[in-house]
């Protein structure tokens, strides 16, 4: 079984034809790898569908606007995958 | 249709908020200044305004679905695809249904029909925002008792 970081990197790739082996886990998914916010929900919609569960993208946008978290938090790919995972095992407790 | 201020939507015919999916009707007008370029001599409704005409339609479904707390606005047109022409005069059926309910997102699948035969298909995708104004509001409270939208839907 594929790690979460596995799962998201192969999303991302095939969303936004960005070469797979170019995407680490330190991956910034806006700085580094050029992901706008529109692309974001494409992979937000793949994220959603495969782990079944629902990215609080409001929220982490509202977050980071209001200077209450940054960026890497949510879209540095290690910490998103863990994010991820948070909400899967939230989704199943 | 009101194709000067752009309203597709002539009429909501369906709305299940259980399932999500909405039925509406717009009568494509037989004379339009748009028919004179689009073509001359052979006029049909531009595939945009098709495309117009399944994100208003999926419009109405998310905001009934939210409770006009939020406004959608349209992000993507994925999938596009004009199956065969439309032509003045003749009755849309336009369909949509909730593809997937994100956060602060949504994604819709709809299609154009008329006479049961399908013209026209898209997925599309919408991001939506509180609404940024009362007049705003007041004007989709105001087009929503226009086409018929339930009353119960609107709070």
């Amino acid at each position: 079984m594929s790690s979460t970081f596995d799962q998201v990197a192969t999303i991302i790739a095939e969303t936004c034809d960005i070469p797979r082996d170019t995407i680490t886990p330190e991956s910034h998914a806006i700085d580094d790898l050029g992901i706008d916010s529109l692309d974001f929900l494409d992979i937000a919609f793949a994220i959603d569908k495969a782990f079944g569960i629902k990215l609080p993208l409001e929220k982490w946008t509202q977050e980071v606007n209001d200077g209450k978290a940054t960026t890497e938090q949510y879209f540095v790919l290690k910490n998103l995958s863990a994010r991820i995972d948070e909400l899967v095992a939230a989704k199943s407790a | 249709m009101q194709l000067e201020y752009f309203q597709l939507i002539d009429r909501i015919t369906d709305l299940n908020l259980v399932k999500q999916t909405i039925t509406v009707e717009a009568q494509v007008p037989q004379h339009n200044t748009i028919f004179e370029g689009h073509f001359p001599g052979y006029p049909i409704m531009p595939g945009v305004l098709l495309i117009e005409s399944m994100a208003q339609t999926s419009g109405w479904l998310l905001l009934a679905l939210m409770k006009f707390e939020r406004m959608p606005f349209l992000a993507a047109v994925k999938e596009a695809k004009m199956r065969g022409f439309v032509s003045p005069g003749e009755l849309l059926t336009v369909q949509a249904s909730i593809l997937h309910e994100g956060s602060g997102y949504a994604m819709t699948e709809a299609k154009v029909s008329v006479g049961g035969k399908l013209r026209s298909n898209a997925t599309i995708t919408f991001s939506h925002v509180p609404f940024p104004n009362q007049d705003l509001r007041g004007h989709m409270d105001a087009v929503a008792r226009r086409i018929g939208l339930p009353q119960a839907v609107v709070p």
